[in-house]
């Protein structure tokens, strides 16, 4: 797999050639910014992300699971007798099932985070790449594959002379 | 109404959150250069007293381990006395971190970048500090974990109803969240790191903890849906966690302590202090470290103002409180409060009000809003006031009780005021460690607030 990239001289025109590129077709079309670029995922034509799905499950696990499980422990597990209160006490209840809520969210929202972006992931080939290292902190850049069924060497370096960008890199594996 | 909007907009200075004159390049030059010069003798210094202060704590801690909490200042009715006051200090300090990174997030307060990272390590560090004391004033600390819903030889299991436990789950669920938001902002941070380290241990260790992060799209895309939710979620979890620690005074029956003022009170309180202390710790490194162009006069003010708000909104819970005792008629609520501010202990009483409702009123005026030294001496003041706060709640509302014969006057041993210095030995070892091997700035979030960050800068619509 052979991958070329393209640095861009400000956010603007690598917004602009992220939507040059996904327009014309290349699915493979990815971009590295040192801070998200207001507008770039509509501009590569991302669906929105399913996180939040992720930690409302998560949420309605801590939340139900604390509940339950203060209920099982104090009314049913071992009931003890503590200044006459009942033993499912469920108003007591609520702020530790609340916090559970609250950590269970914060769990799914990293991890699921992590997951969607299949980090941690030490090697990846594109770290071979030199002149991509400034991407965290000034550069702008793209990156296409090769491989992608509409690649073409031409389309591609007429693309560049119009958004006025420069190719610095192949990355091969 | 267009025009009238674009009249407003003309008058409202916008000001400019980082000096113009900075790029891309020179703020990552800027944020990374305390991690990257000679180690400084300063930070030697400052460490060595910290570790010294550190060895302290440990020593007082060992001693009560060993000897058990005689050695304290507790007596009959002040069963509750440096631990929990130092323990609500602390857990306090934490709360501006929280407020920072996620509720003026959610307000869309750009100007939070310059200080978030900075204040949500304040915030772990605090936190630290804080679960120190529950743990250590347990008598058999060695049966701490019975805190937890953990299986145990008993076969039973901790009382939900009591807030001393609903404190638990609120304190561990609030490190672990401020932990895992704080590593979230971190990860873009570590892998510009990684990119400039020259040295390959370096590399390594940034690498390790970056994730392989290399600012893909696709990843900013789930990256920066997480941060918002989990500034969501952290804006509820601050203010219950501040609640929370107030009910375990306030579901007491106590004078001084039943009221159903205290959970906006001390979230109020919590807010004001850490506040004070980011502005302690930020006057100082940004003079050090040079961050004046990204750290400016601006967000101090900022700070300050909002140290003048929520100071004023404890005084008013200050005079409140006297009202309520008043109005309700309840002679032992009366006395709790006329005991507290003309008592034995009128002397804490009034150092808490001079500092904590007095001196931030400074803040009206401008100038001292934008004076370093000024907004430094009172956020100490702050610090010493919220201290106090926490002391004169405990102490007044316990010592004398509702039988004169058991009252008493409760003074800390030297092994309380110890232990409580050392905590601060904790707290800034961690913190010179941060200011040396992390970045103290937020560096990709700052770059998002530069004009040039917007696609959209320099062109007319």
């Amino acid at each position: 797999m052979e991958t070329v990239i393209i640095e861009f001289d400000n956010p603007a025109h690598l917004l602009e050639g992220a939507k040059a590129f996904t327009d014309a077709g290349y699915a493979s079309t990815e971009t590295y910014s040192p801070f998200p670029i207001h507008g770039m995922d509509d501009a590569m034509q991302l669906k929105p992300s399913k996180l939040g799905w992720i930690v409302l499950g998560g949420g309605a696990f801590g939340l139900s699971g604390g509940f339950l499980m203060q209920w099982w422990m104090s009314a049913v597990d071992y009931e003890i007798i503590i200044s006459g209160k009942p033993f499912f006490s469920y108003p007591a209840f609520i702020p530790i099932t609340f916090e559970l809520m609250v950590l269970c969210s914060a769990f799914a929202a990293v991890f699921g985070m992590f997951a969607l972006n299949k980090l941690p992931e030490h090697y990846h080939r594109l770290f071979k790449s030199n002149a991509l290292r400034t991407a965290t902190s000034h550069g702008f850049f793209l990156s296409v594959d090769v491989q992608d069924p509409n690649y073409d060497e031409k389309k591609v370096t007429d693309l560049l002379t119009k958004l006025n960008a420069k190719l610095v890199d192949r990355v091969e594996d | 109404m267009s025009v009238i909007i674009d009249k407003i907009k003309e008058k409202v200075k916008r000001v400019a959150l980082v000096d113009p004159k900075e790029t891309f390049e020179s703020v990552t030059d800027i944020v990374s250069k305390p991690m990257e010069m000679k180690l400084p003798s300063w930070w030697l210094i400052g460490f060595t007293a910290s570790i010294s202060l550190l060895i302290l704590l440990k020593v007082m801690i060992a001693y009560l381990f060993w000897e058990g909490v005689g050695i304290w200042g507790l007596n009959n009715p002040v069963g509750w006395g440096f631990a929990i006051v130092n323990f609500v200090f602390w857990v306090g300090i934490g709360h501006a971190g929280t407020l920072i990174s996620a509720i003026l997030f959610l307000f869309r307060q750009k100007w939070r970048t310059g200080i978030n990272r900075f204040a949500e390590a304040m915030t772990i560090f605090a936190v630290i500090c804080a679960l120190i004391f529950p743990g250590i004033h347990v008598g058999r600390q060695w049966l701490a974990y019975w805190f937890f819903p953990l299986p145990n030889s008993m076969a039973m299991w901790p009382n939900f109803k009591s807030p001393l436990l609903w404190d638990v789950f609120a304190v561990s669920t609030y490190f672990t969240v401020s932990l895992m938001f704080w590593y979230v902002g971190l990860i873009p941070d570590l892998a510009t790191v990684r990119d400039r380290a020259t040295s390959k241990i370096k590399q390594k260790v940034y690498g390790i903890f970056a994730l392989g992060w290399r600012g893909a799209n696709r990843h900013w895309q789930h990256y920066e849906k997480a941060y918002l939710i989990l500034a969501a979620i952290a804006t509820p979890l601050v203010l219950s966690v501040h609640s929370i620690v107030s009910f375990d005074f306030a579901v007491s029956q106590l004078p001084g302590w039943h009221t159903t003022i205290f959970p906006p009170y001390f979230v109020a309180g919590a807010i004001f202090s850490g506040f004070a202390m980011v502005v302690t710790l930020m006057v100082i490194a940004r003079q050090i470290f040079n961050l004046k162009s990204l750290v400016t006069l601006h967000h101090l003010e900022n700070m300050n103002k909002i140290i003048l708000v929520t100071g004023t909104m404890v005084g008013y819970a200050y005079g409140m409180e006297f009202f309520m005792a008043w109005y309700s008629g309840y002679e032992y609520e009366s006395f709790a409060f006329i005991n507290r501010a003309t008592g034995p202990y009128a002397w804490a009483y009034w150092i808490m009000v001079s500092c904590n409702v007095i001196s931030p009123q400074l803040f009206w005026f401008e100038k001292c809003r934008r004076s370093l030294v000024i907004m430094f001496i009172i956020s100490i003041f702050v610090n010493i006031g919220m201290w106090f706060e926490r002391f004169v709640i405990t102490v007044t509302s316990l010592h004398r009780d509702f039988l004169p014969s058991s009252w008493d006057y409760y003074s800390p041993t030297w092994v309380d005021v110890l232990t409580f210095v050392g905590s601060f030995g904790l707290f800034f070892t961690f913190f010179l460690l941060f200011l040396r091997f992390l970045p103290m700035i937020s560096i990709s979030e700052v770059k998002g607030v530069m004009p040039q960050a917007d696609p959209h800068h320099g062109k007319e619509h």
